[in-house]
């Protein structure tokens, strides 16, 4: 978000990719968990939720772009709530409209995206200072960092607590299912497992650098400071 | 942001607030109403497909189907959009009744769960049902339309309609975890038992309600395709 300030910044492939990996809104920024928690037993799921989100956000950070010098600041939220309320409603009844029964399975987790908290975040933070094209870019880019993180989530339950992936069979029918997983405390217990395992691997990311950078400088130093 | 931090900026004028609200608003209320005017028919077809289908769950030897409208104790041959309660007879290729296809519902573990199940007058047998809506735990709640030892419930489930054709001859119960010994007691899912109690009392609430209106109704039943077809 260092580019907020500097309007001039030009439009480069960080933009899109810092929300995949850099920027994640799940495992780095921790954004928008409940639904994060509640849509992740399985796959599918996973997978509609993230694509009907991507939606919202594309939409609404592309509509509250171009409208950015328009919005007075004193009424910026209650037009970003309108604006994504909107983009809402119409994935809702688009979601109607191509099936019911993932209509069903998602519930009441389709209008709560009005308050994640990822979407309206960009909004503020991206969307009302950033040009237009920017704005979409980075919404698509952290839209999918989304639905990754949804799915990475979404598989390791359904394949615990079903024995299954996207519907289909992977354990033998002996595999007795972990239903812990699907249940709200498999999310908390699979989010962790995650975000332990990538905070490692950034770690030793980052460890390696300073190693590597402080191995040059160290040998020099210390047998000047010693 | 051309004002920095520290400086409190000056304040618009109510107007310009206004305006910009109205017209996020109006642009907002444009766009609902033209996606809703267009999903709005795929959305009612949807869920005409849905409820055919699950109607051809419950009554697999059905081949066509015909609805009828409840009003007090008289059926009425109605159409899918006639509002109220509704029950859908199923036939045959010769046009003979398999059974009926009813709607049930009642609070689940976390909310309505709503089914239809399907009910041989002749034998007076709930023999399957299709859960149309439910929100029950994964993994716990789901379990009515997997467990085999709750499906066995249904191979004939008795739901007959007492003589004076006014209430069930025994109302259906629902029973411990392998405690059944009476053909209309339900035998419920250890761990599911919330949820299992909810099907037994819909099923004899509705059971109560609509199974003497369809033996008193019997014969237009059983003839009703019959008369369609020679109309």
């Amino acid at each position: 978000m260092t580019q907020a300030t500097k309007k001039e910044t030009p439009l480069t492939l960080d933009v899109f990719t810092a929300g995949i990996w850099k920027e994640n809104p799940v495992f780095v920024m921790m954004l928008g968990l409940c639904p994060v928690l509640a849509v992740t037993n399985s796959v599918l799921n996973s997978l509609a939720m993230g694509i009907a989100s991507i939606f919202v956000l594309v939409c609404s950070n592309a509509l509250v772009s171009a409208l950015r010098n328009f919005i007075p600041r004193q009424v910026r939220i209650t037009t970003y709530i309108i604006i994504i309320a909107t983009f809402v409603t119409l994935v809702d009844y688009i979601i109607q409209a191509v099936s019911l029964d993932l209509y069903n399975k998602l519930g009441a987790f389709i209008q709560l995206i009005v308050v994640n908290c990822l979407i309206l975040g960009r909004a503020e933070a991206y969307a009302s200072k950033n040009s237009f094209t920017k704005s979409v870019v980075s919404a698509l880019g952290m839209g999918l960092g989304f639905t990754l993180a949804l799915v990475m989530l979404g598989g390791v339950r359904e394949l615990l607590g079903a024995g299954q992936l996207l519907g289909y069979q992977v354990f033998s029918t002996q595999f007795e299912p972990w239903v812990v997983m699907i249940l709200p405390p498999g999310g908390f217990i699979v989010l962790g497992s995650w975000l332990l395992l990538i905070n490692y691997i950034q770690q030793r990311k980052t460890g390696k650098l300073i190693a590597a950078d402080s191995a040059s400088h160290c040998a020099v130093k210390s047998e000047s400071f010693s | 942001m051309s004002t920095p931090e520290n400086q409190i900026p000056e304040m618009p004028s109510s107007a310009k607030l206004i305006s910009t609200l109205a017209v996020v608003a109006m642009i907002s209320g444009l766009l609902v109403v033209l996606v809703y005017e267009f999903t709005k028919p795929i959305i009612a077809e949807n869920q005409r497909l849905a409820t055919e289908r699950a109607i051809f769950k419950v009554l697999p030897k059905a081949t066509s189907r015909l609805t009828f409208v409840v009003d007090k104790d008289k059926l009425t041959l109605a159409d899918d959009k006639t509002i109220g309660e509704l029950i859908y007879a199923g036939y045959d290729k010769n046009n003979q009744l398999v059974g009926i296809a009813l709607n049930a519902a009642a609070q689940g573990y976390q909310d309505t769960v709503k089914l239809l199940y399907g009910y041989q007058p002749k034998s007076g047998c709930i023999t399957g049902f299709d859960v149309l809506k439910s929100t029950e735990t994964p993994g716990f709640g789901t379990k009515i339309t997997t467990d085999p030892d709750f499906l066995a419930n249904f191979k004939c489930l008795e739901a007959k309609a007492n003589d004076q054709q006014s209430a069930l001859a025994q109302a259906i119960t629902t029973v411990r975890h392998g405690t059944k010994q009476n053909a209309w007691e339900i035998d419920a899912i250890s761990g599911s038992t919330i949820t299992s109690n909810a099907i037994g009392r819909m099923l004899n609430q509705s059971g109560q309600a609509l199974h003497p209106v369809i033996a008193k109704n019997w014969n237009l039943l059983e003839t009703a395709k019959l008369h369609s077809k020679n109309k």
